[in-house]
């Protein structure tokens, strides 16, 4: 009988013959080239975007909210929309950065920095809609509790939309953070690796003089395990918090007691989806298939289908209870405005359907789960089917409740609204395609840190354990002396 | 702001680096640092160092945060400002409860950053001696600080037992100061490096 040193299970982290020099080498590159033909035009439509959203709110501004086709009856419309979508995308980063690090999940140091940069950056665009649906912006900072002329009249403390200045602003506040001081180590890397002067310079004020000394490391895995054990009841409370704008409401279709864990899921779902489509893309650009295995888009795959489920039991509980409690409200927004093909906005809620629960199920097969393509376009998809739940939720409620005669006529946005959607997509990939080009996209220490554990090297180093037969093995007393025999051998 | 002589010794495999680090410490020489890439677990201990305490000073930093965010609240809605909300009560505990939590988690984040980087003389502008250019990419340096009486060639030497791919003597300041790096430093691409 011989050993079988190797996981039968789990994949290897990291693939070929890597070097701790090789791995600074890939993941530094894409710093130190010049940017391909393919990222300019990227980053050329971004900044297109990005303007065409300024444009729109510069609008906003000057000419009032009353431009978008937000009524007495729909007044949250697409903006609060796209707040929840953008805020649910972010939530995928810090469950990879943080609950992740929790369960020491090895297979999250291929992803975690890029998804927690996506965090960041949605979370920044998700805060544009509040901010903007104020109407006058100037007087946004209302909304902090500060001693004031005006009494002092303080903000309302038990308000759910107070509580999202604090979740959002907290939220964001920490993911950066978190973010950057696991930056530290590899921006010191790319500096003491600099070959131009400006690079040099630039990377040393960004490193904070970082040296990698033994007590500043122990310092800074302190700081990542706390961080990550703050950040996970965060990003649990921030989604919840979220659900709260809408569950403490009486509205019919919002008042309900599922919605902090179904909205938690949900953002996991679409979060993870974004990640996906990204993590797609850097791989493929930049020639990251070691480091971004096929094991990490199939593990990414799993937790989509698991969300995805969770999200649709969701559903099926939301239409079960709508008639359940006999509230003819409760059941006419179900039923009626939501679950019935041919109301006014019937389509969104079978869109949504299609999208969330029944699409994600082909990740229960693994030829699915490791298909580039399949991945790809299903985190598309869900991407478009979470924003429909947004849509659904928000404006299938809205738009008819108790008093048939305030009930709204057909609501569809106009093209500012679609502008400053779109203006926020530009502003996410304009930070998304700077971050690709001058940040490491890969934590560099971390993947040096499992790849003592992993690839082809350690392979090699272990694979003679293979020929020593199970009995000698045991009673040598300790694996490495029997390494050390069979190499002089 | 005193310069000091080091004997620096790196090391390519932190397999041959633990065994070093013991010879050294029980040779009695004074190890000043280990420069590693990433954070190899076991080295703060076998280099004798104490556990840290930034996870306590984040525990303050927290309930700093709680009790700051309950007694502002609680006295703005019941002192100084009470407000009849459909006549609830002023003092409504948990409505309060998402912003203490926030407040807490806030609190502790970015105090323990602060704290993270005021001890380990971390800020934006600030430059230290690196006495290896690659221990932040595939080297374990370590600095040994050289005393008075210390024989600098046989310790060189006793490195060089050790299984150190490269030994060298330096003379470096030990704190940091306000510099550029490009001022300071040799670029990059006159060093070599094994590819």
């Amino acid at each position: 009988m011989h050993l079988k040193y190797e996981s039968q299970l789990r994949e290897p982290l990291v693939y070929g013959h890597k070097t701790f020099h090789q791995v600074t080498e890939d993941i530094v590159r894409p710093i130190e080239a010049k940017p391909s033909k393919l990222w300019y035009i990227g980053f050329y439509i971004a900044v297109c975007l990005l303007m065409f959203g300024v444009y729109s709110v510069y609008r906003d501004v000057t000419y009032g909210i009353g431009q978008w086709n937000l009524n007495k009856t729909i007044g949250w419309g697409w903006d609060i929309t796209n707040f929840v979508w953008w805020v649910g995308i972010g939530h995928a980063g810090t469950l990879i950065s943080a609950i992740l690090l929790l369960f020491r999940q090895g297979w999250r140091t291929g992803v975690n920095r890029a998804a927690e940069a996506m965090t960041i950056f949605a979370v920044m665009c998700a805060g544009q809609f509040p901010i903007f649906h104020m109407g006058r912006v100037w007087m946004a900072f209302f909304c902090l509790p500060y001693p004031n002329s005006r009494g002092p009249l303080w903000v309302n403390f038990n308000s759910p939309l107070l509580w999202d200045v604090f979740a959002i602003s907290t939220y964001f506040t920490v993911s950066l953070l978190f973010w950057y001081s696991g930056l530290l180590p590899d921006f010191a890397t790319v500096r003491d690796r600099a070959f131009t002067k400006l690079r040099k310079r630039l990377y040393g004020i960004a490193s904070f003089g970082w040296t990698g000394s033994t007590k500043h490391w122990q310092r800074h895995e302190s700081l990542s395990l706390v961080l990550a054990g703050l950040s996970t009841p965060l990003v649990l409370s921030v989604h919840t918090i979220v659900s709260f704008d809408f569950a403490t409401s009486v509205v019919p279709g919002w008042h309900t007691t599922i919605f902090p864990p179904y909205f938690v899921a949900g953002a996991v779902f679409s979060g993870f989806a974004m990640v996906q489509s990204l993590m797609i893309i850097i791989r493929k650009v930049f020639g990251m298939e070691d480091y971004i295995t096929m094991g990490h888009i199939e593990a990414m795959n799993k937790v989509i289908v698991l969300t995805g489920s969770i999200v649709g039991i969701a559903y099926l509980t939301e239409l079960f209870m709508g008639w359940y409690s006999q509230n003819k409200y409760e059941g006419y927004t179900f039923w009626y405005s939501r679950a019935y093909l041919f109301s006014p906005y019937g389509w969104s809620y079978w869109g949504m359907m299609c999208c969330n629960v029944l699409s994600p199920q082909i990740f229960w097969f693994k030829k699915m789960r490791r298909n580039l393509v399949v991945t790809f376009f299903m985190s598309v998809i869900v991407n478009i089917g979470m924003w429909f739940e947004r849509f659904v939720i928000i404006v299938t409620s809205l738009y008819r409740d108790y008093l048939p005669s305030s009930w709204s006529v057909y609501y569809s946005p106009t093209i500012w609204e679609i502008g400053f959607y779109m203006g926020t997509f530009g502003l996410f990939f304009t930070c998304f395609f700077l971050f690709a080009k001058y940040f490491p996209v890969i934590a560099i220490a971390e993947i040096k840190y499992v790849l003592k554990t992993t690839g082809e090297s350690y392979k090699d180093k272990m694979g003679h354990l293979e020929h020593v037969p199970a009995e000698v093995f045991a009673h040598s007393g300790h694996g490495h002396t029997v390494v050390e025999n069979h190499a002089t051998n | 702001m005193a310069k000091k002589k080091f004997v620096v010794a790196s090391f390519d495999d932190e397999e041959v680096l633990f065994p070093a680090v013991k010879k050294v410490r029980t040779a009695g020489y004074k190890i000043k640092d280990v420069y590693t890439p990433f954070a190899v677990h076991g080295l703060d201990h076998a280099l004798g160092m104490r556990e840290t305490s930034l996870h306590t000073a984040g525990f303050i930093y927290g309930i700093t945060g709680t009790t700051t965010a309950l007694s502002c609240i609680s006295w703005i809605f019941t002192k100084d400002w009470p407000l009849d909300i459909g006549g609830k009560p002023h003092f409504a505990l948990p409505a309060w409860i998402p912003i203490i939590f926030e407040l807490t988690v806030l609190f502790a984040a970015v105090g323990m950053v602060l704290t993270f980087c005021y001890i380990c003389q971390l800020a934006p502008f600030v430059k230290k001696h690196h006495f290896h250019i690659r221990a932040t990419d595939d080297l374990f340096v370590m600095a040994i600080e050289c005393g008075e009486h210390t024989n600098v060639d046989d310790l060189v030497a006793f490195m060089k037992s050790t299984g150190a791919v490269e030994v060298d003597v330096q003379v470096a300041e030990e704190g940091w100061w306000l510099g550029r790096y490009d001022k300071d430093e040799v670029l990059f691409e006159n060093k070599t490096v094994a590819a």
